[in-house]
């Protein structure tokens, strides 16, 4: 079992980005031996009716990522900070171009 | 989780995702019923792509022209990645492709049993693209809407796909029935042989679904079985008229009342036949899987070597890289030690 375990392939993230202008986004994962063979693997996978021209493969395990548990302490504060918003802002609808 | 009274924050997340009709994703808590019956849907669904690339893959090689061929192998090709999307989802679960594929060689996991009929002739290349991924598209269409968002994603990709794969089947078969009696006739057999096994694919009726009941609460599925059955048999109704040919269901009626069609009696003891292994081809499918995984494993194997060697030289040469100027800055230490003696003698 072990045995097997060990000739599996790493998991791999893999981003496109579908046209020039565009972020990267994440469409899945696929798994392969190494970064190359991820890259060509994504090709095949996830673009096969022009999705994309240009691919990222990030291992899996090296994907740091914020928890369900860590929401509140990262994004509550961002919740009570509405003058960081123009709307807070009253502006008479006399003045232009603000 | 004990204290029925006061449900976990956690189970407490989940059920408002779930009333809101927001999306589970895989790091969020959710009951192991929901995760179990999460994992064994996908995987099933990924099992049934893999193992549904063998109907029409064996008629590659033969199909009558190039055209059919370009597109029947684009066809198999996208099987393929539609059954590595859905690992890709259970895989977010926690479940390993690995072990999902040796679930599948060894029986303990299931596939859709619509895989398990032969395609004696190219017409049911055809029926197959027409009949079987129209059902798969009823099915498959409400499931965009799952309520676990790696699954309802990769459906969404697939959905977009599964598209050609029914017209460029129902152009197949309208190209077949304007050719000799003989084609026309193929087109037909073809279509006796796929109706009522694509009328199984919905699964049991509902008052015989067990699961169905809490899939639905969970919004994993979004219509029953016989819903979708209707809506399936509606819409096929009017595409076999276009295209000339008889379904093979004397009960098969426009009911006015009811505003939808009236069909017959569905083989249910058929159906469980092929579930539990007694299709036609259900040994036959699996043998293949199996040889196609055991021949293949060398090659798995070889490119771990590789990309193992290949990532030790790396980490070679860099070590290697990083101890030559260790020692170029050993070497200098001492000229720059000399220097500065000579510079201190100079004051002297």
């Amino acid at each position: 079992m072990s045995e097997e375990i060990r000739h599996e392939w790493p998991l791999f993230e893999v981003f496109v980005r579908a046209k020039r202008g565009l972020n990267h986004v994440h469409v899945g994962s696929l798994r392969a031996a190494d970064h190359e063979m991820a890259l060509h693997h994504a090709r095949d996978l996830y673009t096969r009716r022009n999705e994309g021209v240009s691919i990222w493969v990030v291992r899996s395990d090296d994907v740091v990522s914020s928890g369900p548990a860590d929401k509140d302490a990262f994004f509550a504060p961002s919740g009570d900070k509405v003058y960081r918003h123009p709307t807070y802002y009253a502006i008479p609808d006399s003045v232009p171009h603000i | 989780m004990s204290d029925l009274a006061a449900p976990s924050a956690g189970e407490r997340v989940f059920a408002e995702t779930i009333a809101k009709d927001q999306r589970v994703e895989p790091r969020d808590w959710m009951p192991d019923g929901y995760r179990k019956t999460m994992i064994r849907q996908i995987a099933q669904h990924a099992h049934s792509e893999i193992i549904g690339m063998q109907p029409e893959g064996a008629w590659i090689t033969r199909a009558p022209t190039l055209r059919r061929k370009a597109i029947l192998l684009a066809k198999v090709q996208d099987e393929a990645g539609h059954g590595l999307y859905l690992y890709s989802a259970a895989e977010t679960l926690g479940a390993d492709r690995g072990d999902l594929t040796r679930r599948l060689i060894e029986g303990r996991q299931k596939y859709s049993s619509i895989f398990n009929y032969p395609t004696p002739t190219f017409a049911d290349v055809g029926v197959i693209g027409w009949l079987v991924d129209g059902a798969a598209i009823c099915n498959q269409v409400p499931l965009c809407r799952s309520s676990f968002g790696p699954y309802a994603r990769a459906m969404i990709r697939i959905c977009k796909e599964e598209s050609f794969h029914q017209r460029q089947g129902y152009e197949l078969l309208m190209t077949m029935m304007r050719g000799t009696p003989e084609q026309r006739a193929m087109v037909q057999e073809a279509t006796n042989r796929w109706w009522w096994p694509s009328l199984m694919m919905f699964g049991p009726p509902d008052a015989d679904s067990p699961n169905s009941a809490q899939s639905m609460a969970w919004k994993i599925k979004r219509h029953s079985n016989d819903e979708l059955r209707q809506r399936f048999v509606d819409m096929s109704v009017p595409q076999a008229e276009a295209l000339g040919v008889t379904l093979p269901d004397p009960e098969l009626r426009w009911n006015a009342e009811r505003g939808q069609h009236d069909f017959g009696e569905i083989d249910w003891v058929e159906f469980k036949k092929v579930i539990a292994g007694g299709g036609p081809l259900n040994e036959q499918r699996i043998a293949h899987r199996r040889r196609a995984d055991e021949e293949g494993a060398w090659v798995r194997e070889a490119a771990a070597a590789h990309a193992a060697k290949q990532a030790a030289a790396a980490h070679a040469a860099k070590q290697a890289a990083a101890n030559q100027a260790a020692a170029n800055t050993a070497a200098a230490r001492p000229a720059a030690a000399e220097r500065a003696a000579g510079r201190a003698e100079g004051r002297a």
